[in-house]
């Protein structure tokens, strides 16, 4: 199991915009990637509806989980992409 | 062919439209006791395939960029296979299918509203994307803006931001609905886009999908079956209408200035009243710009967005309006406590008592901003009570560098006591919504009461009148920001009374324009003598209306 801890990056939080950019680029892996923030369970990473309901914000440590091959490379590019500004 | 017949309503945005009525389809409401799908993977697969459906059209919708954030990211909401899955398990219990899938949003919508501000606003858009696949299951006509292929008048009982997500682009050429007042929902949107309407009408609620009728957006009336004559006679005013007589400047017959502003919110109301024939900004409502923000937006972050609205208006005047928010207006970095009675609580400007670093840092920001580009810019506060509330803001605004501090004036006492709250600013704005609303105690969300909310009560014109001559006094002047400030009969009016400026949705500002350019000041003035008094709202529309017509036709003739 692949693990991997994210500061979020966008300064609206992870609202409807970045949250549609970041489960767009979930959406379309070979593994299962699963999101989470401080306290709540965790949420499938191509589901718009469980990334939002998150409401995770600036700032949050949020924790990336993937199982199987390329579990790897997959939560490298996620990661990536939470820790920039989505919401320009 | 029936007789016509006319309804009266609240004429809420001018001009006349004649078209064909035709009625907002309401979205079903699911039945839990239905009879479930025989093969409940079958079931499965159909809400699948009507989210997907829906998921299609709003990408439509969002590539046509015509509904900004009120549908944003919607079709990625409606293709979330989690959604699916949610209403997966309730079929599974053996449910009905579109009932099940009225429950996974339900689950879904609760949690966004729970946590609060712009995410709890996306349960609408959910609440939305479910109406139109559970239309898709059931077979029924798709609910929201009508398509008939030629104008309408879009009829409904009330409308909601995203009931009318579609409307700019529709071939509505006039709204008509049954509930809400001058200051609600429908009144702005309408406004906004330049359309007739009436609103308040509860009678229309007889008339039935296809009947001719005229709206007349001044008088609030409704006329169905009118005549072929009157119809022409609609049609002739709607195309002249398109073409404002008067340009420039806001102007009375005799070239006494009165300045057309307009009013703005998000950025794209700000490129398009920046593009439109207007003087500048008379409200900048900056709120608007950190709706969302859980974080207090940055100094930096601030200069850049005021610095991207102040040079699209190079050359012209920028009102700004500090952060007006508060219970009924939640910004979630402001960490304001539960209220009650939030329209009675700490809003506007008494939240920098709790908050005070907010306010500086916007202060710093728009005065930075200003530096940058030159604009003219003034900054006024909103909600002020009391002389010593006016001093403070005055001392603290003009302590960063602005130069034109003012407040609005929203509050009775403020009004009451314009000639001791004006020594320390250099102007004022009137908020013709909220200072109706506690003046009359009427709550402005409260569809009942809009007779009560009307601009044109002789209360409010008495404290608008007040506020002027404490002003003229002291030498400052005084604008109308409110909704009153659009309506082209009420607009000679508050000319009358001593107002200097009036600022509007940009779209309205021409037919003010014209108004303002048929009559002299003296006329003005003694259309708001008569205003004054003329006891009720109704006799003072009807005598402006009237005062207006003579005086185009003697201009005409």
């Amino acid at each position: 199991m692949a693990q991997r801890v994210v500061i979020l990056g966008s300064r609206s939080g992870l609202h409807a915009r970045p949250a549609a950019t970041f489960v767009q680029a979930a959406a379309h892996k070979t593994v299962r990637v699963t999101v989470a923030v401080d306290g709540k369970p965790p949420v499938a990473a191509d589901s718009m509806l469980g990334v939002m309901t998150l409401g995770a914000a600036y700032g949050d440590q949020v924790t990336l989980t993937a199982e199987g091959d390329g579990a790897e490379a997959v939560l490298e590019e996620l990661a990536a992409l939470l820790s920039k500004e989505l919401d320009a | 062919m029936s007789a016509s017949t006319t309804m009266t309503g609240y004429g809420v945005s001018t001009g006349l439209a004649s078209a064909p009525l035709i009625r907002m389809t309401p979205p079903v409401i699911t039945d839990p006791c239905g009879t479930p799908g025989d093969d409940p993977e079958h079931e499965v697969q159909r809400v699948r395939q009507a989210l997907a459906q829906v998921a299609e059209q709003l990408a439509a919708i969002e590539a046509s960029g015509t509904t900004g954030a009120i549908l944003e990211a919607g079709a990625a909401m409606a293709g979330d296979p989690a959604l699916v899955q949610a209403a997966a398990d309730h079929i599974g219990q053996g449910l009905p299918t579109a009932h099940s899938l009225s429950l996974a949003v339900d689950g879904y919508c609760s949690q966004l509203e729970s946590l609060g501000g712009y995410m709890a606003e996306r349960a609408t858009d959910l609440r939305d994307i479910r109406n139109r696949a559970v239309a898709l299951l059931l077979g029924v006509p798709m609910p929201g803006i009508p398509r008939p292929g030629h104008p309408f008048i879009l009829a409904a009982e009330d409308l909601s931001p995203a009931d009318t997500a579609g409307l700019a682009d529709s071939e509505a050429v006039g709204l008509l609905t049954e509930r809400g007042g001058p200051t609600s929902h429908t009144a702005i949107l309408a406004r906004s886009l330049g359309l007739p309407a009436v609103v308040g009408c509860c009678e229309a609620a007889t008339l039935s999908d296809g009947t001719p009728v005229i709206l007349d957006g001044e008088a609030g009336t409704v006329e169905a079956h009118p005549s072929s004559e009157r119809r022409q006679q609609a049609l002739e005013h709607a195309r002249s209408r398109q073409q404002p007589r008067t340009h420039g400047p806001g102007r009375t017959a005799d070239q006494h200035a009165i300045a057309l502003l307009a009013n703005i919110g998000t950025p794209r109301d700000a490129s398009r009243a920046a593009r439109a024939d207007n003087e500048g900004v008379g409200l900048f409502r900056t709120e608007f710009l950190f709706l969302d923000r859980r974080e207090a937006p940055t100094v930096d972050e601030q200069i850049h967005a005021y610095t991207q609205v102040f040079t699209a208006f190079t050359g012209r005047v920028v009102t700004v309006r500090t952060l007006d928010a508060g219970s009924d207006k939640p910004l979630p970095f402001l960490r304001l406590p539960a209220e009650d009675n939030p329209a009675l609580g700490v809003r506007g400007l008494r939240t920098s008592t709790i908050e005070p670093g907010i306010l500086e840092t916007q202060l710093k920001a728009l005065v930075a901003a200003q530096q940058r580009t030159g604009v003219q810019m003034k900054v006024m506060a909103p909600m002020v009570s009391t002389a010593q509330e006016a001093a403070q803001f005055a001392d603290l605004a003009r302590g960063h560098g602005v130069q034109t501090v003012g407040i609005m004036i929203e509050v009775p006492s403020a009004a009451l006591l314009a000639h001791e709250v004006l020594r320390h600013v250099d102007f004022a704005s009137i908020g013709t919504n909220d200072l109706a609303q506690y003046t009359l105690a009427a709550d402005r969300t409260a569809h009942t009461l809009a007779h009560l909310l009307d601009p044109w009560q002789p209360a409010l014109l008495t404290l608008i009148s007040q506020v002027c001559s404490a002003a003229r006094a002291l030498g400052r002047p005084v604008g109308v920001c409110g909704e009153a400030a659009a309506d082209p009969l009420l607009a000679p009016v508050l000319a009358g009374l001593g107002v200097s400026s009036l600022s509007m949705a940009a779209p309205a500002v021409a037919a003010v324009r014209d108004a303002l350019a048929r009559l002299t000041l003296h006329e003005c003035k003694e259309l708001a003598t008569g205003a004054l008094s003329a006891g009720e709202p109704r006799t003072a529309r009807r005598m402006s209306g009237t005062f207006l017509g003579a005086a185009s036709e003697r201009q005409e003739a």
